[in-house]
């Protein structure tokens, strides 16, 4: 996917990123919700959303940059709606986590580093995923897939390809990725229209 | 010692605990109300008595860190839950939040009411899509039910919680790093002193406690100090939910109380290695804390006989490798994490948690020299202590611990010049065939390429 045309936080959607700016007591604080936003309108992070958030909050771009670079859950360049991500951290690899994800790359081929061509798979190493009771571990867009097999991982692969998402362990069916990154930028706990945000410091020269 | 009756994870068996109604019903919000009509004074103390360290890792008495938050400095105070969750190994914190949510939130609004926090914060790590979506929704009921927002229980107490979530970094589970991120900044860890007590959040007190640390306060308020203090050992009080993975028969969650020994834990909660085969080494806190050996199965699980066994109790995270593992290919595994994860602010750990992964995957590769092994635990002094935080601490110590009970290990490779156990039917291979790293470290020396001391160093 090529970045958007017009604004990405424009109508309904500003208006949500407002009300996650509200709800902390310094704007700055909703930067990431905010590019979890902007991922969840284009499916990636384009620097034109960058710009965006970063008049929201009265930074620069640069600066909203230095944070997007920082964090992995971010995607800087286009994305699959389906990212994948095998534990590879020990408790995981002992049990066959490393071979989960060479198969994952067998099956998906080089460019799943990135995306495959249909735009539908990213694949990821992952460190400890804090399940290692259910170890080898997959997520699909970080939701929990316990005890995988080689077998099932191909059958969530060539199920998701033919739009039959698998059911995670825990959590239901993943959304795609522009779904999850609308959770994550934090929709779901908004302040009722009651709650005041605090005065952050005491002072007002936060 | 009578049976140990699980405190935590009492309602994990009980799906509807998850929900408002089934907490309410179990005893949930109890504490709150005690708490409430208690003097916040009196709460830190009897929190104090009750002997409560921090179980995010590095211990710390939870009542003494509440009694350094400052009342009279006319800004506000905050408190955060640290649900970043990420030292490998652990995953304690995932299900307490997952089957217990009210639980954690119980304990957090008691917190407050102690420091006078009215906006709080729980910081959970990105890929904890759905168990922070329970927290929302936990957090949800709560203010529908008058737990939070304005008028907490009835009482006069306001008290906002906001659940933030985080975007994939293992640093950010470090306090002042989380605090940095919550901010909205990369997160790298500030220089301390001053400590986020007087200078944490946004620049005001700022009390920073893990997931199971604030589980358990609701049950101290409840049954009293003095009933939790008899859990455990003298110092180290209460129960604790050990993590346990890797090759175990049954891996899982197990609560038990603190100074239970790692025998009982692997051998009868954990159901012993699996295959029947021997145990080869094992973490008893997560990758940063040294490996311990079948040597020291009967030391108690407490922050002061492992300490004297060796290693750290850290996070209680027990990672269990048995006698076909190499012991090599996992260190050199964590090592790359270590190297991934570094956040790149100090010299020691950026450049030495790269070059310790470049020297440990030239081991496994069969490519090392004997100097090697002296070579990384030069690398490891010139680290330990000399870093900014501590990760480059948990860095060298599965390298020196696994030197220290496996040299000879070490020296087979060298001499075989290849792995010993990459052959073994059954045996999983932990790294990839180039020691190449995760993500961007994805550089790998050239074949044969020596690294020099000076090079390292310089
Ligand atoms: C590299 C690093 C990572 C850490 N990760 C976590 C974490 O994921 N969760 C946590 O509670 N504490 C973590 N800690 C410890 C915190 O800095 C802090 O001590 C803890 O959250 C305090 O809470 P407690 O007193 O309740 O344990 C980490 C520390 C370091 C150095
Ligand atoms: S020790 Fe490592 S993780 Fe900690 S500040 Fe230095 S570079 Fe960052
Ligand atoms: S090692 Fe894979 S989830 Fe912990």
């Amino acid at each position: 996917m090529t970045a958007p045309e017009g604004p990405v936080l424009s109508g309904p959607v500003r208006e949500l990123a407002d009300r996650i700016v509200a709800k902390y007591p310094v704007a700055r604080s909703a930067l990431v919700p905010l590019l979890y936003l902007v991922q969840s309108e284009v499916g990636w992070v384009p620097r034109e959303g960058m710009r965006e958030v970063a008049e929201i909050l009265g930074l620069t771009t640069a600066e909203v940059e230095a944070v997007a670079t920082f964090y992995t859950m971010l995607k800087l360049q286009p994305s699959g709606r389906y990212v994948i991500s095998v534990c590879t951290n020990p408790s995981c690899s002992l049990l066959g986590g490393r071979r989960l994800y060479e198969r994952a790359r067998d099956v998906l081929g080089e460019a799943s580093e990135r995306v495959t061509d249909d735009g539908l798979f990213t694949v990821e190493e992952e460190e400890c995923l804090a399940a290692c009771d259910a170890a080898p571990v997959v997520t699909v867009n970080y939701t929990y897939f316990d005890r995988v097999t080689e077998e099932q991982l191909e059958g969530m692969i060539a199920g998701i390809r033919e739009g039959r998402v698998p059911e995670a362990s825990r959590g239901g069916v993943p959304g795609d990725l522009r779904e999850v990154s609308r959770l994550l930028s934090g929709e779901r706990s908004l302040p009722g229209p009651e709650r005041q945000p605090a005065s952050a410091t005491g002072d007002d020269g936060a | 010692m009578p049976e140990f009756e699980p405190v935590l994870t009492a309602r994990w068996g009980n799906a509807d605990a998850v929900s408002i109604d089934g907490y309410l019903e179990t005893g949930g919000y109890r504490a709150l109300g005690k708490a409430l009509a208690t003097s916040p004074p009196a709460l830190i103390e009897e929190v104090k008595a009750s002997g409560l360290r921090g179980r995010g890792g590095a211990g710390f008495p939870t009542g003494t860190k509440w009694s350094f938050i400052p009342q009279s400095t006319g800004k506000p105070v905050y408190v955060v839950v640290n649900a970043d969750e990420s030292e490998p190994g652990t995953f304690n914190n995932r299900e307490l939040l997952e089957r217990d949510p009210h639980q954690v939130l119980e304990g957090l609004a008691i917190a407050c009411w102690a420091v006078q926090c009215h906006t709080a914060f729980i910081y959970c790590r990105g890929e904890f899509v759905w168990p922070a979506s329970v927290v929302e929704r936990a957090v949800a009921e709560a203010y529908d039910r008058g737990y939070l927002g304005r008028g907490v229980a009835g009482s006069d107490f306001d008290l906002d919680v906001v659940v933030h979530r985080g975007a994939g970094a293992y640093i950010c589970g470090e306090e002042t790093a989380l605090l940095e991120s919550l901010e909205g900044r990369r997160g790298q860890p500030r220089l301390r002193p001053p400590f986020p007590v007087t200078d944490g959040l946004y620049g005001c007190p700022t009390v920073i406690n893990n997931v199971e640390t604030l589980s358990c306060v609701p049950h101290i308020v409840d049954r009293g100090a003095t009933w939790f203090a008899g859990i455990g050992t003298e110092k180290s009080t209460g129960p604790k939910v050990f993590s346990i993975s890797g090759k175990v028969n049954r891996p899982g969650n197990y609560e038990a109380p603190l100074g239970t020994t790692a025998r009982a834990l692997i051998e009868e909660h954990a159901g012993g290695i699996s295959g029947g085969r021997a145990l080869k080494a094992w973490t008893p806190g997560g990758s940063s804390t040294p490996y311990l050996t079948a040597d020291h199965l009967d030391t108690p699980m407490d922050f002061e006989a492992v300490m004297a066994a060796g290693s750290l109790l850290g996070t209680g995270a027990m990672i269990v490798l048995d006698e076909t593992d190499c012991i090599v290919d996992a260190t050199l595994r964590f090592t790359q994490f270590y190297a991934h994860e570094s956040c790149g602010k100090c010299t020691p750990c950026r450049e030495g948690t790269w070059w310790m992964s470049r020297v440990m995957g030239r081991m496994e590769n069969g490519h090392g020299r004997g100097e090697d092994i002296e070579l990384m635990r030069d690398m490891g002094q010139n680290m330990l202590f000399k870093s900014f935080c501590a990760l480059a601490d948990g860095a060298v110590s599965p390298i020196d611990s696994s030197i220290k009970y496996f040299r000879e290990e070490y020296e087979e490779h060298v001499r075989l010049g290849r792995c010993p156990f990459k052959d073994e039917p059954g045996a999983a291979s932990v790294t990839d065939r180039t020691g190449g790293t995760t993500g961007s470290l994805a550089q790998v020396l050239p074949e044969g390429r020596e690294v020099q001391l000076g090079e390292v160093l310089g």
